[in-house]
C-alpha cells in the first residue's frame, strides 16, 4: 500500500481540543437501520452536470461544448475520422479516464502523442472475433471511460442495445469511427465533411496542416446543427484554431 | 494479544535457481518480465543485484547465463521438499515455492529440543534435494528459529553457516539491529529513514499511539513486527465454517488443465464469498482427493491477501507437483474432488485502494478490465505503446503486451516510457509534424505512374523521374495525383547486411481528399501510412 503523502504532513490538530459536551442525551428515535447501501447512498455526495461530462480540447468547444456527456455514444466518420477521434479522447485521458482502442490496428501513435493523448492511458485491443465482439467492448464499457470502436462486422442491433445500456449505467464513452451501418442513432454524430491539406505543392514543401469542416448532428440538446472549421491537424499535430461558421 | 509462535523457517537460498538446474558456482541469473529475480552467488559478485533490468545486468556480468523465471518447475520441484518435511510434522506452510515454515511446538517434544530438530530438518532437507536435484548442485538450505514467522524467515536469510536459532524472548533483540528495510514496505522504509529510524529497535522503541497517529494501522503493524510481536494473530477473525467452498468432479479429471479451469472458477467463488463479507483470505488449504480416496492438502500462505488468481495459480502448482512427484506419492486415478478452505482470513480493509496518488481507482479497474480482455482474446491482443524511436512512423513505438492475470501496482502497464525523453537526442531525417493518423502495419503495394502511364522510379540522387500523376491499386485505374511533396531519401543502417534499409518516402494528395504517405523500397511502392 502506498503511503499517502498527506500522512507527512503534520498530524491533525484537532486531537488536543476538548471533548464535546454530552450532558444533554439527544432524544432517542427508534429507526430502522439503513442498509450498507442505502446508507452510502445518502452520504455519497450529489453528482454535480460537470462530474457528468469529460473534458475536451478547447480547440473541440465548438462542437462539444460542455465536453463528452458521460452514457452517450458518438460516431465519427468521414475523412480524417481517425483524426477527430484522437482529439476527442485527449481532454479525457489527460484528465486521468482511461481509453481503449478496440479493432483498430491502424491507429498512428506518434499522430496520437502529437494530437495529446495521453498515451499511458491508452490501450489498443486487436480485433475480436465477431461473435466475441460483443463480450470485449461490454468489459471495457464497464471499467473504461473512453471505448474507441471500429468494428469491420455488422455489429447486432441486441449486441449494440446491450452495450448502450450498459454504457448508461456506467457513465463511459463509446465512440466509433467508420461510415458502415450501425443499428443504433448515435447521440452526437461528428462528420468531417470537406478537408484540403495545405503546405505543399508538385514536389515541394510538405504536408503542414489542414482545414477540415466538421458538422455536429446529434439528439435532444445537441439537435442542433453544428458546424466547425478546424486545423485538424495544425503544423504542430494538434487540432487548432476552430472558426465558428453558422447555427453555434 | 496471543504470544508469538514460535516458528521454524527452511529457506532454500536463490530457489528460481536452484529449481532450473543451475550450481551454485555458475554464472546465471533468472529473469522475471525483464527483472532480475534471482542471480547466483558468482553473477552477484559481479554486481548484479536483485530487481536490475535485463541490460544492466548483462553489462555487469556478460558470461552470466539468463534464464526465463518458471514458477510451475520451481513449485513442482519444492514438494519434494515439502513431502519430505511431512515426516517430522504434517503443518508444514508453504509460504512460496523455496520458502516454508511450520511451529515448532508439537515436534520439539519429538525430536528432544530445538537444536536436534534444527539438526534432523537440515538433513531432510538436504536428502531430498540430493534426490530432485543431485547432489552438489544446489546450495543448500538455511533454517532459522525464532518467535513469530516474521522473525524467523529473517533469522533464516541472515544466517550465514547452516541455521540460526534465536533463544526463546531473544527476538526483540535479534530484531533491533536490523535496518527497516526488511519490513518489505519500501513507502513506509523510506519515510522512517528519513525520520532517522534506520532500524527495527529505533522503530520499536516509539510509543505505540505515536506511531498510530503517525501511520496508521500500517504502522502499527510494522512496529508489532519490529517489535517481535508478530501481527499475524492480532486481525484474525473466527472462521466461518461455510467459507469453504468445494467441488465434485464427474466424471473423474486427470488433466491439469482441466483442473485448474476448475480451481479457478472456485477460488473466483471463494473470493467473491469473503469479499462480500469484507474478508480477505492470508491463508488456505487446498484438498484434492482421487478416485481411489487419496488426498493431498496443502496449506499456501501469502502476506497480503490471496486473491482468486494467485489461488488458482497455487493449486495449478500444488497438483503439478504431485502428479509429477516421487511414484511413491503419485496419485493413482484422476481427480474426483477440490476443497479450497480459508484458514486464515483477515479484514480486507487493509488491503483497499489508496486514495491519494499512485495508483487511482480509476488505474486499478481499467488494469483489471483490460486483463481480463487479454484472457478472453489470448496473450498479445492487449497492447499499451512504449517509446522506441527511429525515422519510420510504424516503428517509432511499439505495443507491449498488457500482463495477463493480477496485474500489481503499475496498473499502467507500460514498462518503458510512453513519450520521447526530453533528452533523447533527434533523429535526423525523421518525418516532421503533423504525423499520420494511420499507420499501415502491412502495408498495400501500388503502382505509380507518370501521366503517359510510365511508373515513376527515383534515382539514387534522390529526383524522381517525373511527377506521379495516378496511384493504382491492384492494376485497376486508381485515383489521380492533385498535388505531392518530396521524396526524401533515407538510408539507414547501411553498415548492416540483413537489417539494412534505403527507401525513399513521399506524400500524397490524390483526388479523393486525403493524403498518404507512399515509400518506395526494394523496386515497389507501398502505402506506409494515412493521414486520415
Amino acid at each position: 500500500m502506498a503511503l499517502p503523502s498527506s500522512l507527512l504532513a503534520e498530524p491533525e490538530p484537532f486531537d488536543d481540543l476538548p471533548p464535546e459536551d454530552h450532558s444533554a442525551p439527544p432524544a432517542v428515535t427508534l429507526r430502522p437501520v439503513p442498509t450498507l447501501v442505502e446508507a452510502a447512498r445518502h452520504a455519497s455526495p450529489t453528482t454535480l452536470a460537470v462530474e457528468r461530462m469529460l473534458p475536451v480540447l478547447p480547440a473541440l468547444a465548438g462542437l462539444v461544448p460542455d465536453g463528452l456527456r458521460r452514457g452517450s455514444s458518438l460516431g465519427v466518420s468521414g475523412p480524417g475520422a481517425r483524426s477527430l477521434a484522437m482529439a476527442l479522447m485527449a481532454g479525457a485521458t489527460s484528465a486521468g479516464s482511461w481509453a481503449a482502442v478496440v479493432g483498430d490496428p491502424d491507429l498512428g501513435l506518434v499522430a496520437a502523442g502529437e494530437v495529446g493523448v495521453a498515451l499511458e492511458r491508452l490501450a489498443l485491443v486487436s480485433p475480436p472475433e465477431p461473435s466475441a465482439w460483443g463480450d470485449v467492448v461490454g468489459t471495457l464499457v464497464g471499467s473504461l471511460d473512453l471505448v474507441v470502436v471500429a468494428p469491420h462486422h455488422r455489429v447486432g442491433a441486441e449486441t449494440v442495445r446491450r452495450l448502450m445500456a450498459r454504457v448508461r449505467e456506467r457513465g463511459s464513452v463509446l465512440i466509433r469511427i467508420g461510415d458502415g451501418p450501425w443499428p443504433d442513432r448515435f447521440d452526437l454524430t461528428l462528420t468531417v465533411v470537406d478537408g484540403s491539406w495545405e503546405g505543399h505543392g508538385s514536389g515541394h514543401g510538405r504536408l503542414r496542416l489542414r482545414r477540415a469542416e466538421v458538422v455536429a448532428t446529434g439528439r435532444r440538446a445537441a439537435a442542433r446543427e453544428r458546424r466547425v472549421v478546424m486545423m485538424l491537424p495544425s503544423p504542430d499535430g494538434s487540432p487548432t484554431a476552430p472558426e465558428l461558421l453558422g447555427g453555434g | 494479544m496471543t504470544e508469538p509462535v514460535r516458528t521454524l523457517v527452511v529457506c532454500c537460498l536463490d530457489w528460481p535457481l536452484t529449481a532450473l538446474g543451475v550450481a551454485p558456482s555458475d554464472p546465471a541469473m533468472v529473469l522475471a518480465s525483464g527483472r532480475v529475480a534471482a542471480a547466483s552467488v558468482t553473477a552477484r559478485s559481479a554486481g548484479v543485484v536483485v530487481g536490475q533490468r535485463r541490460r544492466g545486468a548483462q553489462a555487469r556480468c556478460p558470461e552470466a547465463v539468463v534464464l526465463e523465471r518458471d514458477e510451475v518447475i520451481e513449485a513442482r520441484r519444492f514438494e519434494a521438499v515439502v513431502v519430505a518435511l511431512s515426516n517430522i510434522t504434517p503443518w508444514v506452510e508453504v509460504q512460496h515455492p523455496g520458502t516454508c515454515a511450520f511451529a515448532v511446538r508439537g515436534p520439539v517434544r519429538l525430536f528432544g529440543g530445538e537444536e536436534a530438530l534444527v539438526g534432523s530438518t537440515a538433513a531432510t532437507v538436504q536428502r531430498a534435494l540430493d534426490d530432485t536435484l543431485g547432489t552438489g548442485t544446489h546450495p543448500g538450505c538455511r533454517i532459522g528459529v525464532a518467535d513469530g514467522p516474521f522473525a524467523a524467515g529473517l533469522a533464516s536469510r541472515s544466517a550465514m553457516g547452516e541455521m540460526v536459532v534465536v533463544p526463546s524472548g531473544g527476538t526483540p533483540a535479534f530484531l533491533a539491529p536490523l535496518p527497516v528495510s526488511v519490513l518489505e514496505r519500501p513507502d513506509l522504509a523510506d519515510v522512517l529513514v528519513r525520520l532517522g529510524l534506520t532500524t527495527l529497535g529505533a522503530l520499536a522503541a516509539l510509543p505505540v499511539q505515536d506511531v498510530v497517529a503517525r501511520f496508521g494501522s500500517e504502522g502499527m503493524a510494522a512496529q508489532l513486527l519490529a517489535s517481535g510481536l508478530d501481527s499475524r494473530q492480532l486481525h484474525m477473525v473466527a472462521q466461518q465454517p461455510d467459507m469453504a467452498v468445494g467441488m465434485d468432479m464427474d466424471p473423474p479429471v486427470d488433466r491439469i488443465e482441466q483442473v485448474a479451469f476448475a480451481a479457478r472458477s472456485l477460488a473466483g467463488s471463494l473470493h467473491d464469498g469473503l469479499a462480500r463479507q469484507g474478508l480477505a483470505c492470508t491463508c488456505v488449504v487446498v484438498e484434492a482427493e482421487t478416485g481411489h480416496g487419496e488426498r493431498l492438502a496443502r496449506r499456501w500462505r501469502d502476506e497480503g491477501a490471496i486473491g482468486a488468481g494467485a489461488m488458482a495459480d497455487r493449486v495449478r502448482w500444488q497438483l503439478e507437483g504431485w502428479l509429477h512427484g516421487p511414484p511413491s506419492v503419485r496419485p493413482t486415478s484422476g481427480l474426483v474432488r477440490l476443497d479450497l478452505t480459508p484458514e486464515e482470513v483477515v479484514h480486507a480493509g487493509s488491503h483497499q485502494v489508496g486514495f491519494w496518488g499512485g495508483v487511482t481507482a480509476a488505474d486499478e479497474r481499467a488494469g483489471r478490465a483490460l486483463s481480463r480482455v487479454a484472457v478472453m482474446l489470448g496473450p498479445g491482443s492487449v497492447g499499451v505503446p512504449e517509446w522506441r524511436g527511429g525515422r519510420d512512423p510504424a516503428g517509432q513505438f511499439t505495443l507491449v503486451p498488457f500482463p495477463e492475470g493480477p496485474v500489481d501496482g503499475s496498473a499502467g502497464g507500460a514498462i518503458g516510457p510512453v513519450s520521447p525523453p526530453s533528452d533523447d537526442p533527434p533523429w535526423p531525417g525523421v518525418l516532421p509534424s503533423p504525423a499520420p493518423a494511420a499507420v499501415h502495419p502491412e502495408p498495400v503495394v501500388v503502382e505509380v505512374v507518370d501521366a503517359d502511364g510510365h511508373p515513376v522510379v527515383v534515382d539514387g540522387r534522390g529526383v524522381v523521374s517525373a511527377e506521379p500523376a495516378r496511384v493504382c491499386q491492384g492494376g485497376g485505374a486508381g485515383g489521380g495525383v492533385i498535388s505531392w511533396a518530396g521524396p526524401w531519401p533515407v538510408d539507414e543502417r547501411w553498415w548492416d547486411p540483413l537489417r539494412r534499409s534505403h527507401r525513399v518516402s513521399l506524400q500524397v494528395v490524390s483526388d479523393d481528399g486525403l493524403a498518404r504517405l507512399l515509400v518506395l523500397e526494394g523496386g515497389s511502392w507501398r502505402i506506409a501510412a494515412t493521414y486520415d
